[in-house]
Parts: C-alpha cells; sequence; structure tokens
C-alpha cells in the first residue's frame, strides 16, 4: 500500500513479515533507491555484530567441514539477455548522475528514479536513461511519490508516481510544464493508476519546473486549482 | 565506502600475526568449491557469525545449529556473492541475521522471549585472541556510533536486530504508535550508517 519505502530499514534487519517481505521484495524489483538503501543498511547492521563476537565450540568447526562436502553448490547467476535488466543498471548510473546535479538549491524531498516494469514507450525510456536526464521526486504525505525525469537533450520529460491514491470523482490529475513567459502548459492527464510512467508533451528543455494539479475530468487549458505537487528543475537558483 | 573496504579485506588477523584474509576472496574460492578456502573464511568469521546467532536465539544449543547452518548457506550460495554490491562480512552476517530470526519465529516454545532484552543485555565473553582484540577496536566504535542515537532510535533498532522482533512487535514493547517503529529503525540504522561512514 503506501508508504512502502519507509519499510526499508525494517526489512534490512528482517524485521517484517512474510506478507510484508513479499510486498517489499515485489517493490524493491522497481525501486533502485529502496536497493541502495537496503544495502547500505544491512552492511550498517552488520557491523553491529562486532560488539556481540563470541567463538563457537571448535567441535562445531569439524562439523560444518564435514557437512560442506555433503552439499552441492549453487551455480553462479548468469547474465540473462534480458532488455528490463540492463535499462535498470543503466538507470542506476543515470539515477548516481542525477543526484549530484539537483543537489543544490532546489526544493527536492529525495532523488530517486526507479526502474519500470511496465515497458513504457520507447520515448520514455530514451528520457530516462538519458546521460543528462535529471530527476525531482515529491513525497507526499501518506507515503505517495511523484517523480519528474527531464532530458534537456531529448527536450522531453517523463512523469512516475507511486502509490498515488486516485484523484476525486470526477476528476483527473493533469501535468504541466512551466515554460518561461507562458506559464503553466498542459503536458497531459495522468491515467488513473497507482503507479505509473507518462511521457509529458512540450518542450521540457525550456522549461524551468513541472506541476501537478486535480482538473474536472477531461483536462483543462490552463490550470484550474493550486498545484498539488511542483517540480522544479534547478535553472534558476 | 572506507567502511566497505574495512570489511571485506581487514579482517582479525590471524595469530600468528600474518598479514589478515581476504574475506572477499575466500568467499569467492569457496564458491568454486575450495574446501580450504572455506575454513579459511570459517576461521575468520565465525566468532562473528557465533556471536550474532547466539545474541539473537539465545540458548546456546540452538545458536550452533544456526551457526551452522548459516555457513551450509553461505557454502551453497557463495557463488552469488558480488563484491560490487557490498562486503563479504555483510553478506556473511545477512545470511546468519536470516537464519537466526527465522529459527526463534519458528520456535515459539523457545524461552527467549520469556524476560526482557534488557535484562539479557550483557556483552559476551571475547576470548583473548587477536580477533577478539580486533573486534573490539570495531566494537568501540559501534558504540560510539550507538550514542548518536536517540533512545527510541536505539531501543528500536536493539530489538529488531538483536532481539528478532517484527516492528510490530517493537512498536508494542516501546509503546509506539503502530507503523511507527519501522520509521525508527530506518531513521536509527540511517544515522547509524552515516556515523560509522558506511558506504553504500
Ligand atoms: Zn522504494
Amino acid at each position: 500500500m503506501t508508504e512502502i519505502h519507509a519499510l526499508s530499514g525494517a526489512y534490512a534487519v528482517d524485521a517484517v513479515d512474510d506478507l510484508e517481505r513479499a510486498a517489499f521484495e515485489r517493490h524493491l524489483a522497481e525501486c533502485a533507491e529502496c536497493r541502495a538503501e537496503v544495502a547500505s543498511l544491512r552492511e550498517t547492521a552488520a557491523m553491529l555484530a562486532e560488539t556481540t563476537a563470541a567463538a563457537p565450540p571448535s567441535a562445531l568447526r569439524d562439523r560444518v567441514l564435514a557437512d560442506i562436502t555433503t552439499i552441492r553448490q549453487l551455480p553462479p547467476e548468469v547474465p540473462t539477455a534480458q532488455p528490463v535488466r540492463r535499462h535498470r543498471v543503466r538507470l542506476l548510473v543515470a539515477a548516481a548522475a542525477a543526484v549530484v546535479l539537483v543537489g543544490a538549491g532546489t526544493a527536492v524531498v529525495v532523488t530517486q528514479p526507479w526502474a519500470d516494469e511496465t515497458r513504457p514507450p520507447s520515448a520514455t525510456v530514451q528520457v530516462l536513461e538519458a546521460p543528462d536526464a535529471q530527476s525531482t521526486t515529491l513525497e507526499f504525505p501518506g507515503g505517495a511519490s511523484a517523480t519528474v525525469t527531464h532530458s534537456d537533450e531529448l527536450d522531453r520529460a517523463v512523469l512516475q508516481t507511486e502509490d498515488m491514491p486516485p484523484p476525486p470523482e470526477g476528476k483527473v490529475y493533469q501535468v504541466w510544464l512551466d515554460q518561461p513567459g507562458k506559464g503553466m502548459v498542459p503536458a497531459g492527464v495522468m491515467p488513473v493508476e497507482e503507479d505509473q510512467t507518462l511521457l509529458l508533451e512540450g518542450d521540457a528543455a525550456t522549461a524551468t519546473g513541472a506541476g501537478i494539479t486535480v482538473e474536472p475530468e477531461g483536462g483543462s487549458p490552463a490550470p484550474t486549482s493550486e498545484p498539488i505537487a511542483l517540480f522544479d528543475f534547478g535553472r534558476s537558483a | 565506502m572506507e567502511h566497505i573496504r574495512r570489511l571485506g579485506g581487514d579482517a582479525p588477523l590471524p595469530e600468528d600475526g600474518a598479514s589478515p584474509p581476504d574475506l572477499a576472496d575466500l568467499l569467492k574460492r569457496a564458491g568454486r568449491a575450495d574446501e580450504t578456502a572455506f575454513a579459511a573464511l570459517y576461521d575468520a568469521t565465525a566468532a562473528r557469525v557465533h556471536g550474532l546467532a547466539l545474541r539473537v536465539v539465545r540458548d546456546p544449543a540452538q545458536a550452533e545449529e544456526v551457526t551452522q547452518e548459516a555457513f551450509l548457506e553461505i557454502w551453497r550460495t557463495a557463488s552469488r556473492f558480488d563484491p560490487a554490491r557490498g562486503s563479504a562480512l555483510g553478506w556473511l552476517l545477512t545470511i546468519t541475521h536470516r537464519t537466526a530470526v527465522d529459527r526463534v519465529r519458528s520456535a515459539e516454545a523457545s524461552s527467549r522471549r520469556d524476560s526482557s532484552y534488557h535484562q539479557q543485555n550483557q556483552p559476551v565473553d571475547h576470548d583473548t585472541t587477536a580477533e577478539a582484540a580486533q573486534a573490539s577496536l570495531e566494537a568501540h566504535r559501534v558504540r560510539s556510533a550507538m550514542a548518536t542515537l536517540t533512545e527510541v532510535q536505539r531501543e528500536a533498532v536493539g530489538l529488531a536486530y538483536f532481539g528478532g522482533y517484527t516492528h510490530t512487535e517493537v512498536a508494542k514493547m516501546l509503546d509506539l504508535p503502530v507503523g511507527t517503529a519501522k520509521t525508527r529503525i530506518r531513521d536509527g540504522l540511517i544515522r547509524l550508517r552515516d556515523a560509522m561512514g558506511v558506504g553504500s
């Protein structure tokens, strides 16, 4: 459900029940930020064991070394020629770059482009994988999050949401690009789904930011309500 | 960053004072069915593996079984270790912890849950080998980092990691609203990570 990222610490130290573990592992498959966090928190937790060292009885060594001769080892993991997997690795690299770029000055909560399991159209993938891709993530109270990734080189931006609650009855979430001199220009209407990836319409290279508003079904030519999220592309500051 | 290297490469000194074994290298060789490498890996890490198992399950006989089970799992899955994703020791202890937690959760009859975490929270005696000396240096570092946590973070992390309790159980034990213990655990671990300079 919501707030799934917050489970990373509990998951890293096995403080989850079986259902939570399964749910979080599904999330891990698509969330590079949580994968990195879990890895670092497991390293941290392992350090705690430095305070509890206690040598086992020496007979245990003999038992273990005798037993291993009866256990067949797993083969190494062989990389499968699976496009999605390659895609993830490259996204991770892009994510690292994005963190550095976005760090200063913007009203960013966290930066976290995540890999996409839904195999979006290629233009979307290109933006997410662009070497100059920059991501800005906003987290909403309640655990939903939205990330806008833009590439100036490709002039495009992609919005990804996670655990997004549905809009009120008869309303939609509409996305906007903030264009200098023009204000908020319509960039698309989000399909009603919790987790989704949307390639924004319009020139992201000139935009200074993006926004999301709640609009009547079908969308509006200009925002009719206060934005629920504003993404600063970090150009002015 | 610095610390990952340390976990991987700066294993306890063997008693003859030779250079410390490279745990990642030993693990990699163990993954190719090198039993000698696995034995060396055992010697370099058994005290930490067993100490963690003992701390979580409490019962010495069960702790031995957990240690044995964990090492057999380490042997079985050694080829899956990827040094790019973390240290060898971190990998070993992750397996150990999961094995220990599975044990306490499946064994409801365990006497461990009858008495409180605090009463049993005494340090385990170290033996007097070079490993213990090395471990105590690291232990000092860990204790200093622990001191940077808030009381509730420290308790939540301790109950989760050493106690083997779920965050829901931890919430109940610490009188926290349901759902907030996981945040305390995460915040505490992040603070520890940053205090100890563990890279990711
Ligand atoms: Zn996540």
